[in-house]
């Protein structure tokens, strides 16, 4: 058993100078979250409560067991995008326990755009599908939303990954017995109509919740026939006449405790991965690795400094730690959970891919989920590197993420950058989670070198041309390249599209990894299969 | 010495008496009711008989099933403890005749001091002081006025046949007399159909002062020194002392001598107590003498370390008392507090059910705990509703206080409400300290000794937090142990109140330094807190306060904090408004007891306010009123039926404009 010994010190001016950019970080994080919450604003949240409804937010609170943890998931989703005030994309989801079941919880706030579905928010809300589903997680749907956004209709509607898949994934998952449940708060219009009405269960709100494929003006307009919301598609309509909805609820705290009530009885056990045990905290303290991440990305640091504060009891059992040492890899264990960790410690070689390679072999033959740390800049370049075949091993760890049914985790503490972003599980290689700092970067290259290889690109053209390239306008297009890729490759930027599930404070990494694994344990972890190795 | 005694009575003095006997190595049998067949008692003795239904009047009072039991038994005595039938003189004798010892003394005692006018007379015979007065036949005023100088103004007048102070009047001047006692007269005549009055001497402000004493069949008499038990509530003691206090050596000295006397007039035997009127200067009035173990011994024998009940047995067993008077002294001083399952903010409404939570001091040298119950144990309707008694000795009254005041704050009840709050407040009372105490003492610092138990704000922000500490504690894995945590976010939680039918929502957002709680648009900053089990300790800002906190039931809190017990009652929203409704209309029983009328029929109207149903319940009766403007639907129960609490006694539906109005 090894304990990992920190070499940090809390009084050095390198980690007194990460930790104080890193609070500025953090302030900026914590400030623009508290924007997120607070949905489309006072004037529509108090417009909202004087209805006697409850906000998005407390409708979860009210939700899961009280005093519990909540593991919201894509909070900054449309951050920055469209008008810049779509909050969360107008719809929040996350994991939370819930009569002490494990369930994926997608609430529509009204108070955003009246709840309509942007592109975002159809990113958002299959996204949390997604996880429902790879993780066996049963769904609850508090529903309260307009529908499609209409001027972004071509965006939001027709496509595979669009509004039609929320509810081919509702039909996929009651399928697989993935338990759906709706709670009607609000309007339920047209496509909308379909989340309650394909759940396997549904409560509505009385004088609240409408359910119905076209709302009263459209009916007018279609048929002339002039009838109020509730007549057309209120809860007493549905859960008497139509039997569109099973439960009718008072108010939507009656609502929620209804729908607490049917997940009671669900009679449902997630998947028996083992008991955790005892849990010891970190012999270092999480907190310090806010002045561990480093603010200049280019800087190299110890990446064990990181394990060391993230696994219980600081123990770490390395895998070759004397080989292809620029991948730190090694046994666990996370809040009680045994787990197995790649951690980059410098750029990939044909080593370190195949050490890689071979621990994820290790780790899915016995069953233990994988936790990537990334700070990579990529694989090594040059002729030595091809020569030695990195390609080819750089594959193999790719083959090896790619196939990996052991359950993935990601967490991005630095640069996320190339084939390295590949090769450590980045979001095309389906993670369970993936989590960024926020002094993280994600591009396909850093800033300064997209912008060198565009300028020599561009420089060698001009000089096939005869031309010549004066040296401040060159300066001027690669500061022009540096800064796009620059603010592309910025955390909010990332999270705003849904290329992460979250941008979390570095001293929050133990419990949010922990929250994951947790839930990525609620599905029972299959047989692992791989393909052809390149040898 | 006997071999074998039987205990004809119930809770904390049948376990009294039974750990004496048993240190003397006599066998001890109990007798039970229905209710008490899992009692402390019943399982401390060696024997137990069931003797029949929970109510007194079918068990502990019928003296044959406690005579077949103690034959049947082959116990040589029977102790009958206090209340019941320990001055049942009737009793005494059919033990008598039945060859078996009554531990008490002989029937013509009992007989002797059971009629007070004739124990009045036989007093003033032995020249034992009572309190002068006149009960002539003469009825005339110019009778009353000549008598009423004789014993000086202020006097009572008291109807003859009065009671519960209907016909009496208080006369402070002669002027005054014809007037006040024509319209006694008339209001007597109306209520009792006797129009006849006695004078009583008046004393404004007296102190309950009773002596103990004990006589043996040898012609043997001493007393046990006294006791003050004037702090009463309703002619119920609360809190009893020994020596009495503040008590000039003279008098002392008459009060002991008169106790003598009063016994000797009757022969007794065994122990007993002379109870009197001190008027607080140098008179002290004759006022009943009580033929048994009184409920505050405890004391008595704090300062005299003499076990009362040992000697009761030597006494009944033919043996002559151990010490004679000058060998008995007087160390120290002794306090005992009952506590009662009674809410003194209720006008100490009996309060019943189980015992959730039972926290006690632990006993020492200076503390001692006579109880007859458990944790979980119940109190039930049928009997006396003292839960246990406290008792605490020291050198002298301050030290003897202090630890009363101190053990009173350990003491934590919950599942029913208790007169603990109030017993504190006068234990810590400047005036109860500087001996200053008359029967009126409880009336008098009422504000201060009994304050409004509504919640306030702050403790309702501390129970909210308590709670949460207590769910925190009892929370196991991951997602419990990081509480209310958010990603990015300060963790929030909501927590209802209900009081008086409105919900109070307390807000709680947690930040990484400090939780602030809002509630009722005040602010509280909770700066550190630590809890373990039920108890701990929370900083409100820079002030520490030390927090205990039961839940008996699911939406039921009791908190005690800064000398103040609170109960809350939670509300959770998300039971729905129909769900509440489904009873909403209907009334149920406060308490288990007995419906004694039913005042009205199904199917009719009534108004807001209106009896439909009495019930008894501890002596005590329930009026069940109509909530509003209704009709009664359904009466559930008729007259005798027992009804448990929270029984539907009767299906009523409100009228709508009952409903809007209310």
């Amino acid at each position: 058993m090894a304990v990992l010994t920190s070499m940090v010190s809390v009084q050095d001016e390198g980690f007194k100078a990460n930790a104080s950019a890193m609070d500025g970080l953090l302030s900026t994080l914590r400030e623009r979250a508290e924007i997120v919450a607070g949905g489309g604003g006072e004037k529509y949240r108090a417009r909202h409560l004087k209805r006697g409804k409850l906000l998005a937010r407390t409708r979860i609170d009210r939700l899961i067991d009280p005093g519990t943890a909540f593991l919201e998931v894509c909070q900054f989703a449309a951050w920055d995008m469209y008008s810049g005030d779509v909050n969360g994309a107008g719809i929040i989801t996350g994991i939370g326990k819930v009569e002490g079941v494990t369930c994926m919880i997608i609430a529509n706030d009204p108070t955003v755009k009246g709840g309509t579905y942007h592109p975002m928010t159809v990113k958002k809300h299959l996204r949390g599908q997604e996880i429902a589903l790879e993780n066996r997680l049963p769904c609850l749907y508090l529903v309260e939303s307009g529908g499609a956004f209409l001027p972004l209709q071509d965006e939001v509607f027709p496509d595979k990954e669009h509004f039609g898949r929320i509810f081919y994934n509702q039909a996929q998952m009651s399928a697989a017995a993935i338990p759906q449940i709706s709670i009607v708060h609000g309007s339920c219009t047209a496509g909308g109509a379909y989340v309650p009405a394909m759940s396997d269960e549904a409560v509505i709100v009385r004088e609240q919740g409408t359910i119905f494929l076209a709302g009263p003006p459209l009916v007018k307009a279609a048929t002339g026939e002039v009838v109020s919301a509730e007549e057309l598609g209120g809860g007493d309509v549905h859960t008497r006449l139509s039997g569109v909805a099973d439960h009718l609820a008072d108010d939507d705290d009656h609502a929620l405790g209804l729908a607490r009530q049917i997940v009671r009885n669900l009679n449902w056990r997630a998947a028996d991965n083992g008991a955790a045990k005892p849990v010891t905290e970190p012999l270092y303290d999480v907190e310090e690795l806010r002045g561990i991440a480093p603010i200049d990305l280019k800087k190299p640091f110890e990446v064990r400094e990181v394990i060391a504060r993230l696994v219980d009891g600081s123990v770490f059992d390395e895998f070759k730690p004397l080989y292809g040492s620029t991948l730190v890899c090694g046994f666990a264990h996370l809040h009680g959970r045994p787990i197995a960790i790649l951690a980059n410690n410098g750029v990939l070689f044909s080593e370190s891919a195949l050490k890689g390679a071979h621990f994820i072999e290790l780790a899915c033959q016995r069953k233990i989920p994988l936790l990537f740390i990334q700070n990579i800049t990529g694989f090594m370049v040059g002729k030595d590197a091809e020569a030695g075949g990195i390609a080819k091993n750089g594959a193999k760890l790719v083959m090896a993420v790619s196939n990996a049914a052991v359950p993935k985790l990601t967490l991005i503490v630095g640069g996320s950058y190339g084939a390295g972003n590949y090769g450590m599980c980045g979001r095309a290689f389906d993670p369970r989670f993936l989590f960024m700092w926020p002094n993280a970067r994600i591009s396909v290259m850093g800033g300064s070198a997209a912008a060198n290889v565009l300028a020599t690109v561009r420089e060698d053209g001009m000089a096939a041309k005869g031309e010549t390239w004066d040296a401040s306008e060159k300066q001027n297009f690669m500061d022009k390249i540096e800064a796009t890729y620059e603010r592309q490759g910025e955390p909010f930027y990332s999270s705003a599209r849904l290329w992460d599930d979250g941008i979390i404070d570095p001293a929050a990494s133990r419990d949010v990894l922990a929250l994951a694994l947790e839930t990525a344990l609620c599905a029972p972890i299959k047989e692992t299969r791989f393909g052809v190795f390149r040898m | 010495m006997f071999k074998k005694i039987l205990i004809a009575n119930r809770g904390e003095i049948a376990l009294r008496v039974m750990r004496t006997a048993r240190n003397l190595g006599i066998k001890t049998v109990a007798v039970y009711s229905e209710a008490d067949r899992h009692g402390a008692f019943v399982e401390f003795a060696d024997e137990a008989i069931f003797i029949g239904p929970a109510q007194a009047a079918q068990s502990y009072l019928r003296g044959e099933k406690i005579l077949a039991a103690a034959e049947r038994t082959g116990a040589e005595a029977i102790h009958p403890g206090y209340g019941f039938l320990s001055e049942n003189a009737q009793f005494a004798k059919l033990c008598a005749k039945a060859g078996i010892v009554f531990i008490g003394p002989k029937p013509e005692a009992i007989i002797a001091m059971g009629s007070k006018s004739a124990a009045k007379d036989l007093m003033v015979k032995a020249g034992v002081p009572v309190a002068p007065g006149y009960q002539g036949e003469d009825q005339s005023v110019e009778t009353f006025l000549t008598e009423a100088e004789k014993i000086s103004y202020p006097v009572l007048l008291k109807a003859v046949s009065g009671g519960g102070g209907k016909g009496m009047r208080l006369v402070e001047r002669a002027e005054d007399l014809p007037e006040a006692l024509a319209s006694a007269q008339r209001e007597a005549k109306a209520a009792f159909g006797d129009d006849r009055f006695l004078i009583e001497k008046f004393i404004g402000t007296p102190r309950h002062v009773e002596v103990q004493v004990f006589g043996d069949s040898h012609g043997n008499m001493v007393h046990l020194f006294e006791r003050d038990c004037s702090v009463q509530r309703r002619h119920q003691k609360v809190i009893e002392e020994a020596p009495a206090p503040n008590l000039p050596d003279a008098v002392r000295a008459h009060l002991h001598e008169a106790a003598i006397k009063a016994a000797r007039a009757v022969d007794y035997m065994g122990a007993g107590t002379v109870e009197f009127l001190y008027d607080g200067a140098n008179q002290v009035y004759f006022m009943e003498m009580n033929t048994r173990l009184q409920v505050e011994h405890p004391v008595t024998e704090e300062i005299t370390g003499i076990d009362l009940v040992e000697w009761q047995l030597l006494v009944a067993a033919g043996e002559a008392l151990p010490l004679t008077q000058d060998q008995i002294t007087c160390t120290g001083h002794a306090f005992e507090a009952r506590i009662y399952a009674e809410d003194p903010n209720q006008d100490y409404r009996p309060s019943i059910g189980p015992l959730h939570r039972l926290t006690l001091p632990a006993a020492s040298a200076s503390v001692r705990i006579d109880s007859g119950v458990r944790e979980g144990d119940e109190i039930s309707p049928f009997y006396d509703p003292m839960i246990l008694k406290l008792i605490t000795s020291g050198k002298n009254r301050p030290e003897a206080l202090s630890v009363m005041a101190r053990a009173l704050e350990e003491v934590k009840i919950s599942g029913v409400t208790t007169n603990t709050g109030l017993l504190q407040k006068i234990a810590s009372h400047d005036t109860f300290a500087k001996e200053e105490i008359d029967t009126h003492f409880i009336e008098r610092y009422q504000q201060a000794l009994i304050p409004s138990t509504a919640p306030q704000g702050e403790d309702m922000a501390i129970a909210a937090i308590a709670l949460l500490l207590m769910e925190e504690e009892s929370g196991r894995g991951l997602w419990h142990g990081l509480g209310s945590w958010r990603i990015n976010l300060p963790g929030e939680r909501q927590i209802f109140f209900t009081l008086e039918q409105e919900i109070i929502p307390v807000e709680i957002v947690f930040f990484d330094s400090h939780t602030q709680v809002s509630v009722m648009e005040e602010i509280y900053t909770v700066t550190d807190a630590a809890w373990s089990g039920e108890a701990g300790r929370i900083v409100l800002g820079e002030h520490g306060v030390n927090v205990t906190l039961h839940r008996p039931k699911k939406d039921c809190l009791r908190l005690w904090h800064s000398g103040r017990i609170i109960d809350l009652h939670l509300h959770d929203p998300m039971q729905g408004e129909s769900a509440g409704a489904s009873t909403g209309g209907d009334l149920t029983a406060p308490m288990p007891g007995t419906v004694t009328a039913l005042l009205v029929e199904a199917g009719i109207e009534v108004s807001a306010g209106e009896t439909l149903m009495v019930m008894e319940a501890m002596k005590m009766e329930y009026a069940i009123k109509a909530p509003s403007d209704g009709t009664v639907k359904a009466l559930l129960h008729g007259v005798g039926a027992q009804v448990t609490e929270g029984a539907k006694l009767v299906e009523f539906e409100a009228s709508k404009s009952g409903l809007s109005d209310g």
